[in-house]
């Protein structure tokens, strides 16, 4: 499993790319792992506003439904129209061909809280 | 304390996904549930269903135990043949669906639904103590079978190199006696995929044998190990009932279109006057297939609505791999019941247009 050092990360295994003020969001490769093969996502709308720790989407596999969860606050000025006729796509490129939005923050300070690589994966080898 | 099939090791080795499923730890599963479902429909999977609990029913009346205790017509099979069957509360609510094997006239066996075994044994037990059935003896024998199911439209080739017994001649729903990887076995030709297949019951302790045997000769022909996961995805395009979802306590086999295995001309069952009440009345809910007409996902519980008014629930759901659409099953009012009818499921937020569909939603056997 991989977990590129150039991103950011959540306890609820979303990525964050921060290029100055725009940040893109995705789920990790553990994350489409323990999800299994999926089937349909949910994205908001170019424009709308997300607040920080509040569901921005859904994310289904053949077995489940996850809500995704928006590390960041700030408006949505970009989504991956791709994902919603290839939602496959999240499984084999979860961190490229499979980003879900962009987001312009609201907040740069929120980016402290997020985790690096390294801190993620000890996270998770914790919660298994 | 979750229970263990005897190969429960070597799921894990082969990397599978284990669950929680009735009580057991089961593989969900081992690639992908696409995969494994797919690889059903074109060639063939092997699955573990040793959770599956079996009950033996022996000695004279051990038939006329039976239909007392079943809705289907036990007397309509002979030896050899397996029936789709159904036990019921005198209310008409379903204590369990089950296939019962029958090999003479005073031995049967019924294969129960895991999380059941338990409950139908002492069901059954009870029936017997009220009844005039004193020479009938039941057994919980599930102790004493692993049980592998073989589907696909490969798994008579793939079998057929492993056993003496001429494939040919065990019909749908029949089962023959005979040696698996020399291991005493019932090749039953039977499944809950819609595929051709064999679904082969025989003593644990030779589970690693017939699985890694089975594995290795449908190598050439594509076959996988599959999970719980494509098990349902499968039988939920075929519209197959699980229990739990599609049939409960609270729901009726009539409910459940289960018409064909209530046989109130075979005289007195249990259940048969509150079934034959709802039936002189009319169903109040019919079991439905229906696909999305948009994109989605239905699951088991969300609503059914027609024209902002309820009219039922999800009982199970899936993204047909087969089809690369929503579909489901829900009960529904009667009158919104009609092939083509336009239902709205609830779906979080939205209402997600959807059609009553023909079944099963996929054409096979």
């Amino acid at each position: 499993m991989e977990f590129p050092e150039e991103l950011k990360y959540t306890e609820e295994h979303e990525w964050v790319l921060i290029e100055e003020e725009i940040v893109t969001i995705g789920i990790t490769d553990y994350a489409q792992d323990s999800l299994g093969d999926i089937v349909f996502v949910e994205l908001p709308e170019v424009g709308a506003i997300l607040e920080a720790g509040k569901p921005f989407g859904v994310v289904e596999s053949v077995k489940a439904v996850s809500d995704i969860y928006s590390p960041v606050s700030g408006e949505v000025v970009e989504i991956n129209e791709e994902l919603v006729g290839a939602p496959e796509v999240i499984n084999t490129s979860p961190y490229e061909d499979g980003w879900m939005i962009k987001v312009k923050l609201s907040d740069t300070a929120q980016l402290d809280d997020l985790l690096d690589a390294e801190e993620y994966q000890e996270f998770i080898e914790e919660e298994v | 304390m979750l229970k263990k099939t005897p190969l429960n090791r070597i799921h894990k080795d082969l990397g599978a996904r284990m669950v929680e499923f009735g009580g057991w730890e089961m593989p969900v599963q081992y690639r992908g549930v696409i995969e494994e479902h797919l690889a059903v429909r074109n060639a063939a999977g092997l699955f573990d269903v040793s959770h599956m609990g079996e009950i033996e029913v022996r000695g004279r009346g051990a038939l006329d135990f039976i239909q007392e205790l079943t809705t289907n017509d036990a007397s309509s099979i002979v030896g050899g043949q397996v029936q789709y069957s159904a036990l019921c509360y005198s209310h008409g609510g379903t204590v369990d669906d089950v296939t019962l094997y029958r090999f003479g006239d005073e031995h049967f066996l019924f294969c129960v639904n895991a999380a059941n075994t338990e409950k139908d044994f002492t069901w059954m037990e009870e029936v017997l103590e009220e009844g005039d059935f004193r020479d009938v003896k039941l057994r919980n024998v599930s102790d004493d079978f692993a049980q592998l199911a073989l589907q696909g439209p490969a798994a008579a080739l793939i079998l057929s190199r492993l056993t003496g017994t001429d494939l040919s001649r065990i019909a749908r729903y029949h089962f023959h006696e005979g040696l698996v990887v020399e291991t005493p076995a019932i090749i039953s030709r039977t499944g809950y995929t819609g595929e051709d297949g064999f679904e082969l019951y025989f003593a644990p302790s030779a589970a690693e044998t017939v699985w890694s045997a089975l594995l290795e000769s449908g190598a050439p022909e594509g076959l996988v190990p599959a999970g719980l996961g494509a098990r349902d995805t499968l039988r939920l395009e075929m519209k197959y009932a699980l229990y739990g979802h599609e049939l409960s306590p609270e729901i009726t086999p009539l409910e459940a279109g289960l018409g064909w295995i209530t046989r109130f001309e075979k005289g007195s069952f249990i259940g048969r006057e509150a079934l034959m009440r709802q039936k002189e009345s009319g169903v109040p809910r019919r079991l439905v297939g229906f696909v999305l007409t948009e994109p989605g996902v239905p699951r088991a519980g969300y609503p059914v609505m027609v024209s902002g008014e309820d009219v039922g629930t999800v009982t199970s759901g899936t993204m047909s791999p087969s089809l690369r659409v929503g579909i489901g099953l829900a009960l529904v009012r009667a009158d919104c019941a009609a092939v083509g009818a336009e239902l709205q499921i609830g779906i979080r937020s939205r209402l997600v247009p959807a059609r009553v569909s023909k079944t099963p939603f996929v054409h096979k056997i």
